[in-house]
């Protein structure tokens, strides 16, 4: 008896070693592709980040040249299509959160919202090619940074509600109490308390669409030239590493992981930015 | 009296405007989505009307003849995205299971915050990573190792054996299973973290081990919520893009091999989308976009639905 008590002690003992020590492995092999990519960007991208990358246009392939092209346009379609969504993401996430108790429309953005939070990127990129590029006939850093814009606007709306939800709702009644019609209690009182994690969400949404590349491809293509114009097709950083590391050209593919290295840099920056300085705390009322 | 009167009416005809606003610019995010359906919808009918259903089960791609047939794409992106799933649900829940239970408190932000860089690296930057360090590695390395391990066993064998080119539909789905981890882990980890502690708690106390714990009390009272997780990686793997595209080798032919090139859905857009002439080219990629549309469309609605059923069990607000 006490023998066989001993085997299933020993053997559940056994179990959970395995299954402890498999799940230590598992967040190792996590870790090990991290350090691996991250370590793989700065081993090939750091020689070739030079002054030249962000002075000078994109090159044709065996001349010397840089990113600056792209950069703006990244840039640029990134400001762009944040100043359109949030806007519109923000005053959508507030209906949900101060007015969507009752009916049937804050459930369902709820869930569409969540949906269109994980759609694919490039189904995004190929509606705005049939709305926008196809009916104007070519294509344009209007239709990127539409393109772009669809895919931060679900965040800022997640981020806006979930923030709002925070505030207590004592703060309201006492502003309502002073007398103030609720528009004000929301932009004035409401806004202003859930400002940090409102913040967070909007870095975290820049941090997203700054590396999109799929949306771009057919929206605002790629231009080898200078261009601030929003009609014309216009360069990325993403589009312009993906067209330069799938290119048989050396100089083109050291350029493409100088890209690679800077974008991630940048989506990281904001990442760990959005995290630790405005970091969302307990809302003091 | 009558100033403070209309001081009280202007504040309540700027709460409705304000109030309508917010209304319609919800109204707006909703509607996104049937704006989009109803275009690709619209968009694919020359394919549709030219091909009908024998598209969804053709494997012809030739735009010189323009005969289009959607199987090779569709097989390329479920083949890939279950690739990702069979490594990556394993690796996901052993990550949820050590943050939750194994790892001592100091370690637990640092580790979250690991994963979400993760999840934060762009989705071209895995491409690179895929087609010049991993690709070269596991051609090296892996495949010759799969070709004479598993390429030799009887009836699954076909599957494991083939050229040892690097790229192909079994890499991409390595690449797809380290993408969609963070997700499914995060989910995993906020389900598993709502388990009452009080629970795990009565169960130690009568001497379980920390894997029957999990097993036996974190599951059960989990599982929904970990089947949502899954849902949402898999929607993810479906309709990523760009790190499949440099890794997949883009081949229009369906092979038994996972060692062989192929192609997805995401893939075939990124690469023939702009070079496509012709009505009927142009609507069978849009075809193929509605139809991964209608695909991570179903499963993403799966997975929150899931994830709403496991809240309102809690009796918390979804």
């Amino acid at each position: 008896m006490s023998s066989f008590n001993n085997t299933l002690y020993f053997q559940r003992r056994i179990t959970n070693v395995i299954t402890t020590a498999l799940s230590v492995c598992t967040v190792a092999f996590a870790l090990t592709f991290l350090v691996w990519i991250l370590w793989t960007l700065f081993s090939n991208g750091f020689s070739y980040i030079s002054l030249d990358v962000f002075t000078k246009n994109t090159p044709p392939p065996g001349s010397a040249g840089g990113l600056l092209n792209a950069i703006f346009g990244s840039l640029y379609m990134v400001l762009v299509a944040t100043l359109i969504g949030t806007p519109i993401g923000v005053l959508a996430g507030t209906y949900l959160a101060e007015y969507g108790k009752a009916g049937w429309l804050a459930p369902a953005t709820r869930f569409i919202n969540d949906i269109l939070l994980s759609a694919p990127s490039i189904v995004i990129g190929l509606f705005v090619y049939e709305v926008v590029v196809h009916r104007i006939g070519h294509f344009s850093g209007w239709a990127g940074a539409i393109a772009l814009s669809l895919i931060v606007l679900p965040v800022i709306v997640r981020t806006t509600e979930n923030m709002l939800q925070l505030v207590p709702g004592s703060l309201r009644e006492a502003a309502s109490a002073l007398g103030s019609p609720q528009w004000k209690v929301t932009t004035f009182i409401v806004y202003r308390s859930a400002r940090a994690g409102m913040l967070t969400g909007l870095l975290l949404a820049v941090a997203r669409i700054s590396g999109e590349t799929a949306p771009l491809l057919f929206t605002a293509l790629n231009n080898q030239f200078w261009s601030s114009d929003m009609n014309g097709a216009m360069s990325s950083v993403a589009v312009v590493i993906f067209q330069f590391a799938m290119s048989p050209y050396e100089d083109w593919q050291h350029l493409a992981w100088a890209g690679a290295l800077l974008i991630t840099l940048f989506v990281l920056g904001l990442n760990i930015l959005a995290r630790t300085i405005f970091r969302p705390g307990p809302i003091s009322s | 009296m009558s100033n403070s009167n209309h001081k009280f009416n202007s504040g309540a005809f700027f709460d409705k405007i304000f109030r309508n606003s917010t209304m319609f610019f919800a109204f707006v995010v909703f509607s996104v989505i049937f704006a989009i359906m109803a275009t690709l919808v619209v968009s694919s009918l020359p394919a549709l009307k030219a091909f009908g259903a024998g598209f969804f089960f053709s494997d012809t791609w030739n735009p010189v003849t323009i005969q289009f047939g959607g199987l090779v794409p569709i097989y390329g992106t479920l083949v890939t995205a279950a690739i990702a799933m069979v490594i990556g649900i394993p690796v996901s829940f052993g990550i949820a299971m050590f943050i939750t239970e194994l790892c001592p408190n100091w370690l637990k932000r640092p580790l979250g915050v690991a994963i979400e860089l993760l999840a934060g690296i762009p989705s071209i930057i895995y491409g690179m990573w895929g087609l010049f360090v991993f690709a070269p590695l596991f051609a090296d390395y892996g495949q010759p190792w799969i070709n004479d391990h598993l390429g030799s066993l009887p009836f699954i064998g076909v599957i494991f054996a083939g050229p040892t080119m690097g790229i192909g539909m079994l890499t991409a789905g390595i690449i797809l299973a380290i993408m969609v981890i963070p997700f499914t882990s995060s989910v995993m980890r906020d389900v598993f973290e709502v388990v009452p502690p009080l629970l795990k708690e009565s169960a130690y106390g009568l001497g379980a081990t920390t894997w029957e714990v999990l097993k036996n009390i974190v599951l059960p009272y989990t599982k929904i919520g970990v089947v949502g997780g899954i849902m949402l990686g898999l929607g993810r793997a479906l309709g990523e893009t760009m790190a499949v595209t440099f890794v997949i080798g883009n081949a229009h032919e369906l092979s038994a091999s996972l060692l062989m090139p192929g192609n997805t859905i995401s893939s075939a857009l990124a690469n023939e989308f702009t070079e496509a002439v012709g009505d009927v080219y142009t609507s069978s990629l849009i075809t193929l976009g509605l139809t991964l549309f209608i695909i991570t469309f179903i499963v993403l609605a799966c997975a929150k639905l899931l994830l709403i059923k496991l809240a309102a069990q809690e009796g918390k607000q979804s």
